[in-house]
């Protein structure tokens, strides 16, 4: 049944697929969380009226993340070949696709982060100041829990987007679902094999929004 | 003891600054509830974060309990803070926490043992009679609860001073009073100072000893609470005095019984203390031949004694009259007579 429909699909090469996408999606969306949640809070805290206000620091890191978020991230991974032959010693295989992933999704959640931040109620950082709290504690106990249905569904939206870019990246070779879509697929006219990567991809982006939503959902007590 | 000398605080750069403070000296007793009344924009606002340092006199320095807050800064200021604690008009709470983690969050920061923040939130919970409600998020409370949550989370630390930060205003009338009630009891029981800021006068007859007027970031008029509801000097505390003596309808009803009785003369008393239970207008009413018509009558409770007002007409012979007023002036009575 399934061979007469999809005779040129290899479900182990597939899953080696699927497996791949899902590693290198895990790993860049935890490394870009990490760095995107620091470029936002650095963000928020240096601008004026804020505990580290401080202009240029905060002119600084806007320019960089507005220069990263706004590069087509194509262009971006070509761009860093050099970067990323040098610190992974390739530029084939899901590990090299890693730098371009993360350097284009951390400024664009760092932006993110900015906004969750933004729309926490000024009095209750007031309030922590009143009661004599360090700027770390401010930080972990007040910015991140008072914002983190934000963070979520911000980090979900990036996650989506890094399936994407994955996808994009198996163009030059990163492997995964793109790779073998683009390929195995479109490049040998195999159409039952562009349409099952796709549906894949589908799957895992419908189960990550899923997720996202209910963990917002379970979080937000306001 | 709180003492302010000379703050002056403006914001901005000089050619644009606006003085949100001017040139305030203030003298806070221990143990006093202390009330600053001013309109929005009279700089009270600004005023009570010099007290725990959220804001820097620009001039000017600032001491509470010994220690002076004007000139310190990083740990020093954060430890002394703990011991200034202060509410919010709108709460600001924090609504990832239940009620019992928003109390015990000021002893995290003070780095208080798990076991001893748990034991000390309960306590808390009971004093302002919140038990049962402890697992609840504040987004599940009523604007009075959350207050109360606010006061607990307050006095976590055992503050020398409370700071309320227009702290009814977004309350009813009736939850007010509980609130009210509640910073009462917390003052006697407790001893310590609370310093609020207000623009309702009503909360300045019930629960302060001492007040404060703001007007345009100066302190305009302090003094006692009772002093200054018997004579307010400044226009602006007779205008806050009129708030709980003179409701609206009194002001219609006086301009009516002008159109009525183009004759009458319409007098204002001001009876303080015992004056109040003295029988003042019968004695009058007996000894001159005049008519008297009660307009109004007002008795306010206030930390020091009693303070009424009353509204009459008097009509008749315009010497015996004259007499009359003369008389109430021998008796103590205050006497204020409104023009035609």
């Amino acid at each position: 049944m399934i061979e007469t429909y999809l005779p040129n699909v290899d479900w182990t090469k597939m899953w080696d697929a699927t497996v791949e996408t899902l590693y290198m999606t895990a790993v860049s969306t935890i490394f870009t969380f990490v760095i995107g949640l620091a470029l936002g809070i650095l963000l928020f805290l240096t601008a004026p009226g804020h505990i580290w206000a401080n202009k240029l620091v905060n002119l600084l890191t806007g320019s960089i993340v507005n220069i990263f978020r706004s590069i087509p991230f194509i262009i971006l991974i070509i761009l860093l070949i050099p970067f990323t032959k040098f610190l992974i010693g390739t530029i084939r295989g899901p590990e090299a696709a890693m730098p371009a992933l993360i350097i284009g999704a951390a400024p664009f959640y760092g932006r993110m982060v900015l906004i969750a931040l933004s729309e926490i109620d000024k009095g209750v950082l007031e309030a922590a100041r009143s009661m004599g709290a360090k700027t770390s504690t401010i930080i972990f106990k007040v910015l991140l829990p008072e914002s983190m249905p934000a963070l979520i569904s911000g980090i979900t939206v990036t996650a989506i987007a890094l399936v994407g870019y994955t996808a994009m990246a198996g163009i030059i070779g990163a492997g995964g679902l793109g790779t073998l879509a683009f390929l195995d697929g479109f490049q040998r006219n195999r159409e039952d094999v562009t349409l099952v990567s796709t549906v894949l991809i589908l799957v895992v982006v419908f189960i990550l929004q899923f997720a996202g939503d209910f963990a917002v959902k379970r979080l937000d007590k306001r | 003891m709180i003492q302010l000398s000379n703050v002056n605080k403006r914001f901005g750069t000089s050619s644009t600054a606006i003085t949100a403070v001017d040139g305030v000296n203030l003298t806070i007793q221990e143990g006093k509830i202390y009330g600053i009344i001013g309109y929005s924009g009279a700089g009270k606002s600004t005023l009570i974060r010099l007290l725990n340092g959220l804001e820097q006199p620009t001039e000017g320095f600032v001491e509470v309990n010994g220690r002076k807050i004007s000139s310190i800064g990083g740990r020093e200021l954060r430890q002394a803070r703990q011991k200034i604690s202060m509410i919010f008009q709108h709460f600001n709470l924090l609504w990832s926490r239940t009620v019992k983690e928003n109390i015990t969050f000021p002893l995290e920061i003070a780095g208080v043992k798990k076991a001893d923040r748990e034991r000390k939130a309960s306590e808390l919970i009971e004093l302002v009679g919140l038990a049962g409600r402890e697992n609840a998020y504040p987004s599940q409370l009523s604007g009075g609860q959350k207050q109360r949550v606010g006061i607990a989370r307050a006095l976590a630390n055992d503050p020398e001073v409370l700071l309320c930060d227009e702290a009814t205003s977004a309350l009813d009338p009736e939850t007010t009073d509980a609130i009210l009630d509640l910073l009462t009891s917390i003052n006697e029981r407790l001893g310590l100072t609370i310093v609020l800021i207000t623009h309702e006068m009503h909360v300045i007859r019930k629960i302060c000893h001492e007040v404060a007027v703001m007007e345009a970031g100066r302190v305009v008029e302090t003094g006692d609470v009772l002093q200054l509801f018997q004579s307010p000097k400044e226009p602006i505390t007779k205008r806050f005095v009129s708030q709980v003596t003179e409701p609206e309808d009194a002001k219609k009803v006086m301009s009516l019984m002008r159109q009525d009785y183009p004759d009458g003369i319409l007098v204002k008393l001001a009876f303080v203390g015992e004056r109040t239970e003295q029988p003042v207008l019968a004695s009058l009413i007996r000894e001159y031949p005049i008519d008297v018509s009660i307009l109004q009558g007002n008795i306010s409770q206030t930390r020091g004694g009693a303070y009424g007002t009353m509204i009459l007409q008097l009509t008749g012979d315009p010497e015996a009259t004259a007499k009359a007023i003369q008389y109430l002036h021998e008796q103590g009575v205050q006497s204020e007579v409104y023009e035609k």
